[in-house]
């Protein structure tokens, strides 16, 4: 029998990490798309930095700063109590991270493909930007809205190194399902490897192949 | 109504421009600003409407002031009453027609207003579907009821009809003159086109590279020799053939076309594309009712 542990505890990753990343994406999104501040290409830059970048090396610096040993992980946990590293928490957090562009970068290029006269109607009404991004921009771009959030959660399933760096290997608390497999093919537990490596597979490829549906138009009748 | 003194350096493909306007219209007034592309219609639009800063100037409507470099006032767009109907018509694709107009109600507003417009533009039947579901010229007069759910004195309309056929664009101009004699509003019009300035302006400002070439009534600006025409009208040559000894024009004015002799010498600078007005000064038109 498996252990379902893993598979519990990834699922649950991936929503919590998704839900916060999209309150965090859409003002970020927002301000990528429509900012003209000198800033934004630096911002640009760190955004898609997970991208490119081993997760082995974001793992690191993470472990380094949220370690109680480092003036940041020491006031975290002097002033809040919190304790980042082999946490859920800070696995979290990591994931956000590393998963940051895919969720913003979606969500960018919808905003940024709106024509401006969509947003400049809605401040001729006499709406507020808060108002007009929510009932008007956001609405509009639902296609890349779901793909961001698909991509991200479906992008911190699939997550192996930053968990490893910062998380380590505690059941429960923080062995995913990435971890577990690697677990059981250290101990030579093939077939246990394998059905986890079977549920990720099959899960990955829904994930994905609705992502291309929606964005080739298959279930656009469900978006009107 | 709307005294307005605007500067702006504007850059386009075409290089650096500076704007220099000054706009000053009276209450009621329909207005058309005139010109080439390029010439600064449309930012002239936008800067009236707060969507684009000057670098200085004044703009002022009625006794409030929206714009005044000096004093350091430069309203947002969302306090400015206005209505402003896009080249593009702006529509929400994610709303209905009805939540279109719903949208621009203000809070606390009285919500008959969006049915006396839906049914003065005629969209009652269509005030279910979603926008991308209505013809062009339908989509033009959502936009045009939308723009004035908020009851502004002063509508804007950014080349509204420049995408329509002939057809359509004479009924959409009825609608036009329509609300604005209903509304008793001040309207600004960016048109290109000469039968439409002349068939709804008051008064024209002809803008070219950023300043005002002309303003007055649009016959004195459109016709260069003063004509005590008895009937005129504006067309476009279609065609231009010789006949023995004279030419024959031919003028396509509206969905008419007319046939026009002329001498050598009043075609020499015609070409077919030009506009042209048609007009008779010896004697009197007939007019005929025509039967349905």
């Amino acid at each position: 029998m498996i252990d379902w542990g893993p598979l519990i505890l990834t699922a649950k990753l991936a929503l919590v990490t998704t839900i916060i990343l999209l309150a965090i994406s859409i003002p970020l999104a927002y301000w990528l798309a429509f900012s003209k501040s000198r800033m934004k290409p630096i911002v640009e830059t760190l955004v898609s930095m997970p991208l490119v970048l081993p997760p082995t090396v974001l793992g690191f610096y993470l472990l380094m700063a949220f370690s109680p040993g480092n003036s940041f992980g020491a006031w975290l946990q002097d002033w809040f109590g919190i304790r980042l590293i082999f946490s859920f928490s800070g696995l979290v957090i990591g994931s956000m991270m590393y998963s940051l562009p895919f969720m913003v970068n979606p969500i960018q290029s919808g905003l940024a493909g709106l024509p401006n006269s969509l947003a400049e109607a809605s401040y001729v009404l006499g709406k507020s930007k808060m108002k007009t991004l929510f009932s008007v921009l956001l609405p509009n771009i639902k296609p890349s809205l779901l793909t961001g959030v698909v991509l991200a959660f479906a992008h911190t399933i699939g997550e192996f190194g930053v968990v490893l760096m910062i998380g380590g290997n505690i059941p429960e608390k923080t062995k995913v399902v990435s971890i577990a497999i690697y677990d059981e093919v250290e101990a030579l537990n093939y077939t246990q490897a394998n059905t986890y490596s079977i549920i990720l597979f099959i899960i990955a490829f829904m994930v994905l192949l609705s992502v291309y549906m929606i964005n080739g138009g298959y279930l656009k009748k469900f978006w009107k | 109504m709307i005294k307005a003194h605007i500067y702006k350096t504007l850059r386009s493909a075409a290089g650096k421009m500076e704007l220099d306007i000054e706009l000053n219209i009276q209450k009621g007034q329909f207005v058309t600003l005139y010109g080439p592309s390029g010439a600064g219609k449309t930012s002239t639009l936008r800067i009236i409407a707060g969507l684009l800063t000057p670098d200085k100037g004044q703009i002022s409507v009625g006794d409030t002031t929206w714009f005044d470099k000096e004093q350091k006032i430069n309203s947002p767009t969302q306090q400015r009453k206005i209505g402003y109907v896009f080249q593009d018509y702006a529509l929400f694709p994610n709303m209905s027609v009805r939540k279109n107009l719903e949208y621009a109600l203000e809070k606390k507003q009285d919500k008959n207003i969006i049915d006396e417009l839906i049914s003065i533009v005629e969209l009652e039947e269509l005030q279910n579907r979603k926008p991308e579901t209505l013809s062009g010229g339908q989509q033009q007069r959502v936009a045009l009821a939308r723009a004035l759910v908020r009851q502004p004195e002063v509508l804007l309309l950014d080349e509204p009809l420049s995408a329509l056929d002939i057809n359509m664009r004479s009924k959409l101009q009825d609608y036009i003159l329509k609300v604005h004699k209903a509304y008793h509003l001040t309207t600004i019009l960016v048109s290109h086109d000469i039968g439409e300035i002349i068939k709804m302006s008051d008064m024209i400002y002809d803008l070219k590279d950023g300043r005002i070439q002309k303003v007055g009534e649009p016959m004195s600006i459109f016709t260069n020799n003063q004509l005590s025409g008895k009937f005129q009208f504006v067309g476009d040559v279609i065609a231009i053939s010789k006949q023995d000894v004279f030419y024959i024009v031919t003028v396509l004015i509206g969905q008419s076309v007319v046939k026009v002799v002329a001498q050598e010498k009043e075609i020499v600078n015609l070409k077919i594309g030009d506009k042209v007005i048609v007009a008779s000064k010896a004697f009197n038109p007939v007019l005929q009712k025509i039967e349905k």
